[in-house]
């Protein structure tokens, strides 16, 4: 089935007075995606995603969902619903009659009206809870309802505002995996707005970096953070050591690049000798070790600064030229116990693991 | 100093709660003891110019129980309960007038901006700066036969002759309306200051038409504030006599003025007081009947998590 995307948003621009909140902005969205809007607070996400539901009028471009364009349609009328940051959910209802607030709206008869309001707490595990009035269930619980109220017009794309965001860390990573394993059972198209790159990479099969009002990179998790575009995006998912350079020799597909730390990386293609490079890479590829191995890419380095979170340990070692390198060892157990503050060692890393930024 | 400081962090909680309850017991139920036992007494030329309910006589204690004065108010009715009829009705009609100017208004302000909010406040409670008195005098200025309304209607040529607008329920209620909207705007704003916008917009986002969101979600959310507001002007205004007196004609007599002739005109304050606890059990029986509700309601709320949480 090609043709048309689902959901195309074309050359879309919104102003707030001076501000441009979304910045000539297109984006293609299939049908039953889970799409996740990363960004800082600010960066626009917010109101691209009012704009697609329906509450923000857009200055220039077009938003089409199912090909029909939706520059005239009121937000009540459109095949969209959208779960608030806060829930939103109304404090004078019960679960049910929240539930049931919509499906009432669409003059559904009783018994349809019902059975899926049933449906739907089954479908959120909250069966038997829908006497209840939102201020008697915890944050999680509340979750879900306003989840469900979303559903249940069936709309044809679902807009989550940080759905997660005022959830415990525990509640949230279970909360996560039971999201994205209802948008999978349901097949509705989902796009998750969220400043929490750590949510955003677990719930969507492609994340899309927003800031300035414009969109920065569009790609899988696996992509945006193996392969960043620029160090906006390596800095904004993850952590990440950057070194500078300057391109000495490029052949046989590998580059040989001298600076403060002389690297040998794999050529990504279209970088030649003289070429000013921006690398960056991954605490968690770079190996430390008190013997030197002998490899390519080895550094004598001090340790600066440690620090033990259980899994693994992070360290801030100092490299020549005084260039800081942050890594993370896990803590498994070796013949050599880990290296300790003011201590020297060497570490390594692997000429396919350097990122090479053209910015 | 350190006695003081002492006496203070050991007794400062009692303090602060005793002490305007004492303020409270002796400027406010003693006095009302005092009407309610004045009601039950016999009148006397004298000072004070009722017998005494109870003391201790020749024969030692003695009490003088007399329901007279309640009996006069239903034998008299045409001259005490029709007044009381007045006063209620002109109290109710106030209120709902009052209701339906100030919805709009206190919605209007809660949606403004933040800084035309604090302005627009400031106007709603401009008019407590000046005298009540002060304001229905200006508003007799404007509606009088030869009025400023009047005489620009004549200058413009849109009427013939003057229209009669003062000593009728139109100047009545304009007049109260004047005197009382800002107790109802108040209590309204107060509440839809609070109301969560996003809670209109998933409304609007899940099919309600601005109609319906009005009506299922905006005008249940604000009932609180519906409930003071009313109860805010109703109360007071049950005993005004003042604005009618003005601006009203003679053929309605409040409660209040009833209360006001039989206390210092006919010097009766045995009946006086029998009309002030017949006007504080038209006034109490709302709030309680509001009290009531508000406390089933939440006791109903009370009474459904228990049977939860012994269900579960």
């Amino acid at each position: 089935m090609t043709g048309s995307p689902f959901i195309r948003i074309s050359n879309v621009t919104r102003r707030f007075g001076d501000v441009v909140a979304v910045d000539d902005l297109s984006l293609d969205i299939d049908k039953g995606e889970l799409f996740c809007l990363l960004g800082a607070s600010g960066c626009g996400k917010t109101t691209l995603l009012r704009m697609l539901a329906g509450f923000e009028s857009v200055d220039s471009g077009s938003i089409e969902i199912d090909g029909i364009d939706m520059s005239r349609v009121p937000p009540a009328t459109r095949p969209v619903n959208i779960m608030f940051q806060n829930y939103a959910l109304f404090p004078h209802m019960t679960v049910d009659s929240n539930i049931a607030y919509g499906l009432k709206r669409a003059g559904l008869p009783r018994a349809e009206i019902e059975s899926r309001v049933t449906e739907l707490l089954r479908l959120v595990r909250l069966s038997g809870m829908g006497g209840r009035k939102p201020h008697q269930l915890s944050g999680g619980q509340r979750q879900r309802v306003a989840l469900a109220r979303a559903l249940a017009r069936r709309p044809k794309l679902l807009l989550l505002d940080e759905p997660l965001a005022a959830l415990d860390k525990k509640l949230r990573e279970d909360t996560q995996f039971e999201l994205v394993d209802i948008q999978e059972r349901l097949e509705t198209t989902f796009i998750v707005v969220t400043h929490d790159q750590e949510e955003a990479m677990t719930l969507a099969s492609r994340i899309g970096v927003m800031d300035a009002g414009k969109l920065v990179q569009v790609d899988s998790p696996r992509m945006l953070y193996d392969r960043p575009k620029n160090s906006f995006i390596a800095d904004f998912l993850g952590t990440v050591s950057f070194l500078e350079g300057k391109v000495k020799s490029a052949k046989g597909g590998m580059l040989q690049i001298d600076g403060p730390i002389p690297v040998t990386a794999v050529d990504p293609g279209g970088f030649a000798a003289g070429d000013d490079v921006r690398m960056a890479i991954r605490p968690e590829k770079i190996s430390l070790s008190r013997e030197s191995g002998g490899g390519v890419n080895e550094v004598k380095v001090t340790v600066e600064d440690m620090a033990f979170t259980g899994v693994a340990s992070n360290y801030r070692v100092a490299g020549p030229g005084g260039v800081l390198l942050k890594l993370t060892q896990p803590n498994m157990r070796r013949g050599e116990p880990a290296l300790e503050w003011e201590e020297t060692g060497y570490a390594a890393f692997d000429p396919a693991d350097v990122v090479l930024l053209r910015d | 100093m350190a006695a003081v400081r002492h006496f203070l962090t050991r007794h400062g909680r009692r303090l602060v709660v005793w002490l305007p309850l004492l303020w409270l017991v002796v400027f406010f139920a003693l006095p009302l003891v005092e009407v309610a036992q004045t009601s039950f007494t016999e009148p006397r030329r004298g000072i004070p110019p009722f017998a005494p309910l109870w003391g201790f006589g020749e024969d030692g204690f003695f009490t003088n129980f007399n329901l007279e004065n309640y009996g006069l108010l239903v034998e008299y009715s045409q001259d005490y309960l029709r007044p009381a009829g007045n006063s209620v009705r002109l109290a109710f009609f106030s209120t709902l007038i009052c209701l339906v100017f100030a919805y709009p208004m206190a919605w209007w302000i809660a949606r403004s901006s933040p800084s035309h909010r604090a302005i627009l406040l400031v106007l709603v409670m401009l008019p407590f700066w000046t005298s009540s008195l002060l304001r229905i005098y200006a508003l007799i200025g404007l509606l009088n036969t030869n009025g400023f309304i009047n005489s620009m209607l004549l200058q413009l040529g849109l009427i013939e002759a003057p229209i009669r607008m003062m000593q009728t329920d139109f100047s009545i209620y304009m007049g109260m309306l004047l005197t009382y909207l800002p107790l109802m705007i108040l209590p309204l704003y107060a509440v839809m200051i609070r109301l969560d916008d996003d809670l209109l917009d998933a409304a609007a986002d899940l099919g309600a038409s601005r109609v319906e969101v009005f009506r299922t979600i905006v005008l249940p959310l604000t009932v609180p504030g519906i409930i003071a507001g009313s109860l805010l002007v109703f109360i007071p205004a049950v005993g005004e006599f003042v604005i009618p007196a003005l601006l009203g004609g003679p053929e309605q007599v409040m409660i209040g003025k009833v209360l006001w002739t039989e206390f210092f005109r006919n010097r009766d304050w045995p009946v006086a007081s029998a009309i002030a606890m017949l006007l504080l059990a038209i006034l109490a029986l709302p709030i309680i009947y509001a009290r009531y509700q508000d406390g089933r309601e939440t006791a109903l709320d009370r009474a459904e998590d228990a049977g939860r949480g012994g269900a579960a």
